[in-house]
């Protein structure tokens, strides 16, 4: 009850956390007073310190996100900043730390030390935006490759297609004098090289890189056993696409393991940046190309945010965000049941239980194009609600009776799936495989991520919640109309394949739970608005300023930190994808276990490329 | 099961020898040539197999053609191989990046002949929407020879059927006749892709001599800005 006291007084836990930051380090800390922008900007050289103090007194001891700006011609001054999302796990809002340095010399002191979780986000920032970071471990490039040149998400960085700064171009719109821009290019390719470039003589650092920081201990000769390296990927049938792991055995135990990642590093950022605040909705389909209803709430939340600081701004009626929450769990089932398939693939079931989980998937598919047009990359959501109402019927070709297409009624589509077929297909998944003895003896124990590892290493989602921390942004901070809905959040205590797999069962059921509540209130507002903008005005004016809105994803929480300057386009568009971050965890689970349960861990964390690189 | 024989004889029906009209379904007067051209492309196109590799989005329409609804079995394609020497078809599911172009022209050199590559998605024919991109290739043809486009983003199952459809049909079109279109039967070893190089961006080494080129164009470009520098500041 005390608790509640607190809250309904003035002074907010975050304010009350801010007070004390400044009061701690005064001279160090100050507000970040811009119009549009919250949290504190910190010293560079106090920074370890205030990390520190943020994690253990303050209480915000988890790292959501870390990112970097630039800010190249803004009227704050030419700098780069550190952006740092912290969250208290109780739930609340972020504590956003920020630091700057000159572009020329950009130098940062490393946080690895204090938030192991920001390995790779800080070698990501290194990698992108060409900051480094004093007292890194291994700061190396993580997207691109050893040798490329320049820092890309710096803004005066141009790519070798380079047309304009912001999109539409002029030569698209309104004219509309298009050439193919190989045609432009000496090469007629995707190219640039530094003047001067020959490739006579010269040496690709790219794969050298790679094996040097791997630990191989002592001389070959002293030991028992033989270290190998191992390079697993990018074409391996159990990565998952085009992930790629240097795994340093001892016999056959793992002593070191690097993830390699950027194989399909699309530059999602960098394209974000010239496209207007719409265009990017498309874009984030492709990131989690499993669950593209859930990135676009995302996303849709971020830009919310943004819009709710300017004073024209209706948020979204209430039938959009009942169809959002529909769609959204829909797809946390479908990736849940796909995830289960591809962890089973690779204990060794082969492809039995994807097929399974593709019969399911197929069904709810079919929904998804009959509503939004598109089998998986739905472009569905707008700011301020959805693209297009639920249609009154939908046919579905996988439900195919005698090879003759079925004609059904959405709502009886949707209550035949949700009632009946998808628990189900749930329950049939845990009667095969739960005690399934192959899977207790490969899942149980292996793998373990301890509570205190999973938040020192940011993992999100069911990694997180599998680690016995109960912590689902629906709850902790809500959006949509999550705060209506009846449900739990689902959570296991021993962090290891076994808990991960059962957790994404539990899931599952109260996915199914929500699902139950949300159609009668489809039902209910059956003929309501589903946008709220005026005069269906998709792309509005974003006001200027920085958002960070998150949404929990099958695959745990993701993010978008978007900073508008009041024009077009975002000035800066980042995307915090959860299995980019939890694959920091993955060389902690991995150590000590045999080269086969690497698959298996991996599985377990449940990546997809397109969002680990994006 | 007639219907198809008949018109498989009738496809190997040399055109200069006439056939009574009653025995056409039990007779084929043909070529040696002709007949060895439809038993062996008849073989390969059933047994395509495809290399178990995927890139992108276009990777899970890719498995979801694979599975039960789409069941691409019928075809023979099944069977689904991670090694590229047991590979006769690779298909370039997805976007294609510089740094995953390396490895793809790595495989593709190391799958067996006759091998066919099919550019499945807009990213795998010319960049799609993140053609844009720094770190993304416009276009798989860009390095190496592609057999068959499927346009989409990503391709449904049934365009990525109506694709290999499309394989088939090329392959049956493939004759001994024709040295052209089975260049593996020629003489020697076949000319291997070169592996492009990560540079401070990737190189084609097959454009070396552009290099070249531009390096010596910039340096005289460079020179001849010192000597008019040079110029202007002795006037």
């Amino acid at each position: 009850m005390t608790e509640h006291v607190q809250v309904a007084e003035t002074v907010t836990p975050l304010e009350d956390a801010i007070n004390r930051l400044e009061a701690r380090f005064a001279g160090a800390v100050r507000r970040d007073d811009r119009e549009g922008y919250s949290g504190v900007i910190v010293d560079p050289g106090k920074l370890v310190e205030v990390a520190t103090f943020v994690r253990d007194t303050l209480g915000f001891s988890y790292l959501s996100s870390a990112t970097a700006v630039d800010y190249l011609g803004k009227s704050e001054g030419d700098h780069l900043e550190m952006v740092y999302h912290t969250y208290n796990l109780q739930g609340g809002p972020a504590l956003v730390l920020k630091t700057q340095t000159p572009r020329g010399e950009a130098t940062l002191p490393s946080l690895v030390g204090v938030w192991p979780g920001a390995n790779f986000q800080e070698r990501e920032a290194w990698d992108l935006m060409g900051i480094r970071f004093a007292g890194h471990p291994n700061l190396k490039r993580i997207l691109m490759w050893e040798g490329f040149h320049g820092h890309p998400l710096r803004k005066d960085w141009r790519e070798a297609y380079y047309e304009q700064d912001t999109k539409p171009f002029d030569s698209r719109w309104p004219e509309g004098h298009v050439s193919r821009a190989e045609e432009h290019n000496p090469y007629g390719k995707n190219v640039t090289y530094p003047a001067g470039f020959t490739l006579d003589d010269y040496e690709s650092q790219a794969e050298k890189a790679l094996y040097e920081d791997v630990p191989m201990g002592v001389h070959v000769t002293d030991m028992a056993t033989d270290r190998v390296v191992v390079s697993m990927g990018p074409q391996h049938p159990s990565t998952h696409g085009v992930f790629r792991m240097v795994v340093a055995l001892d016999g056959e135990t793992i002593v070191a393991l690097e993830p390699v990642m950027g194989y399909l590093h699309r530059n999602h950022e960098k394209i974000g940046e010239r496209n207007t605040f719409l265009h990017n909705m498309p874009f984030t389909d492709r990131l989690d190309y499993f669950c593209s209803m859930s990135n676009n709430l995302g996303y849709a939340v971020a830009v919310e945010k943004l819009l709710a600081l300017g004073k024209r701004w209706d948020p979204p009626t209430y039938r959009a965000e009942a169809i959002r929450v529909l769609m959204v769990e829909l797809t946390r089932i479908l990736n849940h049941l796909v995830a289960i398939g591809f962890l089973l693939n690779d204990l060794g079931a082969y492809f039995t239980p994807l097929m399974y989980a593709i019969i399911e998937r197929e069904l709810i598919l079919d929904f998804f194009e009959a509503v939004s047009g598109s089998r998986m990359m739905c472009n569905y959501m707008r700011f301020g609600g959805v693209a297009y109402d639920l249609p009154e019927r939908i046919q579905s070709t996988a439900a195919l009776v005698n090879d003759r297409v079925r004609d059904f009624d959405t709502m009886h589509y949707l209550r035949a799936l949700i009632n009946d077929r998808l628990p189900r297909a749930i329950d049939q998944t845990n009667d095969l495989l739960t005690t399934n003895e192959i899977i207790t003896n490969r899942c149980i124990g292996v793998g373990v991520l301890t509570r205190e590892d999973a938040i020192a290493y940011s993992a999100a989602g069911p990694v997180l919640r599998a680690s016995g921390v109960p912590y689902d942004v629906r709850r902790a901070e809500p959006y949509s109309i999550y705060p209506d809905l009846e449900f739990d959040v689902a959570v296991r205590y021993h962090g290891d394949i076994y808990d991960r797999y059962l957790i994404r069962l539990d899931e599952m059921r109260q996915s199914i739970r929500i699902l139950k509540q949300v159609l009668p209130i489809l039902e209910e507002t059956r003929g309501q608005p589903f946008f709220a903008g005026r005069g269906g005005q998709y792309n509005p004016r974003i006001p200027a300023g920085e958002a960070y809105g998150r949404a929990e994803n099958p695959k745990g929480e993701l993010g978008y930190y978007v900073v508008s300057d009041g024009g077009q386009n975002p000035w800066r568009y980042h995307v915090r994808s959860p299995s980019f971050i939890n694959l920091t965890a993955l060389e902690q689970m991995c150590k000590g276990h045999k080269v086969a349960d690497v698959v298996g861990i991996l599985g377990s964390i449940d990546i997809v490329l397109g969002e680990v690189d994006r | 099961m007639t219907n198809s024989n008949e018109n498989f004889l009738k496809e190997l029906h040399h055109p200069d020898v006439p056939v009574p009209e009653g025995m056409q379904s039990a007779v084929a007067v043909t070529s040696f040539g002709k007949l060895i051209d439809s038993i062996y492309n008849w073989g390969r196109r059933n047994s395509i197999w495809p290399m178990a590799f995927g890139l992108a989005c276009c990777a899970i329409e890719m498995i979801a053609t694979a599975s039960s609804r789409f069941d691409q079995a019928r075809f023979g394609m099944e069977v689904l191989r991670a090694s590229p020497r047991q590979a006769d078809l690779m298909i370039v599911s997805g976007t294609v990046t510089k740094k995953m172009v390396v490895p793809i022209v790595r495989l593709y050199n190391q799958m067996a002949e006759p091998k066919y590559v099919l550019a499945m998605g807009a990213c795998a024919i010319g960049g799609g929407p993140f053609k844009e991109g720094y770190n993304v290739v416009s276009g798989i043809d860009k390095y190496i020879p592609v057999d068959v486009y499927v346009p989409g983003c990503p391709p449904t199952p049934q365009a990525l059927l109506h694709g290999l459809i499309m394989m088939q049909k090329k392959i049956d079109g493939q004759s001994f006749g024709n040295r052209n279109s089975m260049p593996w039967y020629g003489r020697g070893p076949s000319e291997e892709v070169p592996v492009p190089v990560l540079g401070p961006d990737i190189v084609d080494p097959r454009q070396a001599y552009l290099l070249r080129r531009e390096a010596a164009a910039a340096i005289s470009a460079a020179e001849a800005e010192t000597a008019s520098g040079e110029a202007d500041s002795g006037v």
